[in-house]
């Protein structure tokens, strides 16, 4: 892996960090210091920015309009759109766009029609409905949400929870278990329309994402017709599996993206905060703490660009995906909290944005498959069959 | 955590709104026969917290009685009690802007 950056990588990120500075950071001046969304005509006004700079729907391929960009060149984007206050949940309010659920790319032309164009045309908004009250990370097992054929239908009952999303969407992914004693393979992802009878979104979930909620989802003998069937019967468990890799690496590319903007706050007021006549960063305990966070974002940035760049060369890269999450998650946690010291009494208030940070930052290590998950990927390929 | 914001109504008077104490959090305000016809919150930017955006709500048309709750997931929690509200009525309280629906999401409480 080449460890420089081309010309065109440079002019993009260098475009792309004038963007967040220039155009997102005033604006949260005058929001709340929890918003997660801009007002209307601001939106507006700066997707059409975003087009105008050719950035606009950075995930979606190319022969779907999204602009040509390798994995590493999206990471480094990602790097630097959450370089904000919102910027781990709601990097840049999204007026970069989004690409929908990639599982869709793989529908039938059928499908694509119903959902994937109009999701990608802004009209439609579609949620991943993986999920269970029996847990999250071995979804092969967790899943009790039964979908029994009948006729040329499917009925399906169950319940889904940590959902974002739901009670907004047009239509959602939802993973059900169509062959009870096959494990992983028994499981069949459904496209399902919220206006299904029998789709219910029973409450929020509210979590330290105090902007944004989940939602707990009920299906009661909702009837699903075999067309909306996304892939095969009982060959779920690999679009679900392959979305959790992937999703890995943008994921950390947030987390490193909120160090950086922590860590630099920090530098900066550490070599103006005077303590007993002397700037902070004269410090020792100071000056180590924030040579602990230069390493960690280092380390951070690297193992993820790695990651990246083994997924965009087509070579296996759960383990590096894996190793990103679990080592970005944690060292910008570390960051954050370290960040926060230095800061001492204001770091805690919303007058700054250390304290969302910090809430939302500790949903990382959990979020996308907890650290020991990751650890234990980690360990499964390392160990390979010596493990079973 | 109840999904409805279920404790007792207090009277809407300067002695009951100065009790409050400065916190983030939501609250509604009901008309004399108990109806809400405004749900607002106290977020980070609010001087006073609670207290502050319930005072200066204190002349809203109608408005007699209030509830708080403190909460520091004030957001979500806002827009909970607001999705709440449309899923019994079909509409936003009598002072909330109907434009917020398009912003909401639709929950089907059981």
């Amino acid at each position: 892996m080449n460890l420089q950056l081309t010309q065109e990588q440079e002019m993009i990120v260098g475009m792309v960090r004038r963007f967040v500075k220039e155009e997102i950071q005033p604006r949260e001046i005058n929001l709340d210091p929890d918003a997660d969304e801009l007002p209307e005509a601001d939106k507006a006004l700066l997707v059409a920015k975003v087009k105008e700079m050719g950035l606009y729907g950075l995930d979606i391929p190319s022969e779907y309009g999204g602009p040509d960009l390798d994995m590493v060149t999206r990471t480094l984007i990602a790097i630097e759109l959450s370089q904000h206050r919102a910027g781990l949940y709601t990097p840049c309010y999204g007026v970069f766009g989004g690409a929908g659920l990639a599982q869709l790319y793989e529908a039938t032309d059928e499908q694509k029609d119903n959902y994937l164009y109009p999701t990608l045309r802004g009209e439609k908004s579609g949620f991943f409905g993986l999920t269970e009250h029996s847990g999250g990370s071995d979804p092969a097992r967790a899943i009790q949400t039964k979908a029994v054929k009948e006729g040329d239908d499917w009925i399906i009952n169950g319940g889904k929870i940590f959902i974002s999303g739901a009670d907004k969407a047009d239509y959602g992914l939802v993973f059900a278990r169509t062959s009870p004693d096959r494990g992983r393979g028994g499981v069949t992802c459904f496209i399902v329309d919220t206006d299904t009878p029998g789709f219910h979104v029973r409450r929020i979930v509210h979590t330290l994402r105090s902007a944004r909620y989940a939602t707990e989802l009920q299906f009661e003998d909702m009837r699903i017709p075999n067309n909306n069937i996304l892939g095969e019967v009982n060959k779920g468990f690999a679009i679900a599996n392959d979305r959790l890799s992937r999703q890995r690496i943008p994921y950390s590319a947030g987390c490193i993206g909120v160090a950086i903007a922590a860590h630099e706050l920090a530098l900066e007021y550490s070599k103006i905060r005077e303590t007993f006549g002397a700037p902070l960063s004269s410090r020792q305990s100071i000056q180590w703490m924030l040579v602990d966070n230069e390493i960690d974002i280092q380390h951070a940035r690297w193992v993820t660009l790695e990651a990246a760049d083994r997924a965009q060369r087509g070579e296996p890269f759960r383990k590096q995906a894996a190793m990103c999450k679990l080592v970005a998650s944690e060292a910008a946690s570390r960051v954050v909290d370290r960040s926060m010291q230095i800061h001492g009494g204001y770091g805690v208030t919303k007058d700054f944005p250390f304290e969302r940070w910090y809430r939302e930052m500790r949903i990382r290590r959990i979020g996308e498959g907890p650290s020991e998950v990751q650890r234990h990927i980690i360990a499964r390929d390392i160990l390979g069959e010596s493990l079973r | 955590m109840s999904i409805r914001l279920d404790k007792p109504l207090q009277q809407l008077s300067d002695d009951n709104i100065q009790k409050l104490a400065g916190n983030l959090g939501v609250f509604q305000l009901a008309d004399d026969n108990g109806n809400i016809i405004y749900i607002g919150y106290a977020g980070g930017k609010s001087l006073f917290g609670l207290r502050g955006e319930v005072d200066a709500c204190k002349d809203m048309q109608g408005a007699s009685q209030f509830r708080v709750e403190v909460n520091m997931s004030y957001l979500t929690r806002y827009q909970e009690l607001l999705m709440v509200y449309i899923a019994d009525y079909d509409r936003v309280p009598l002072h909330n802007d109907e434009q917020q629906r398009r912003q909401l999401g639709k929950l089907s409480p059981g």
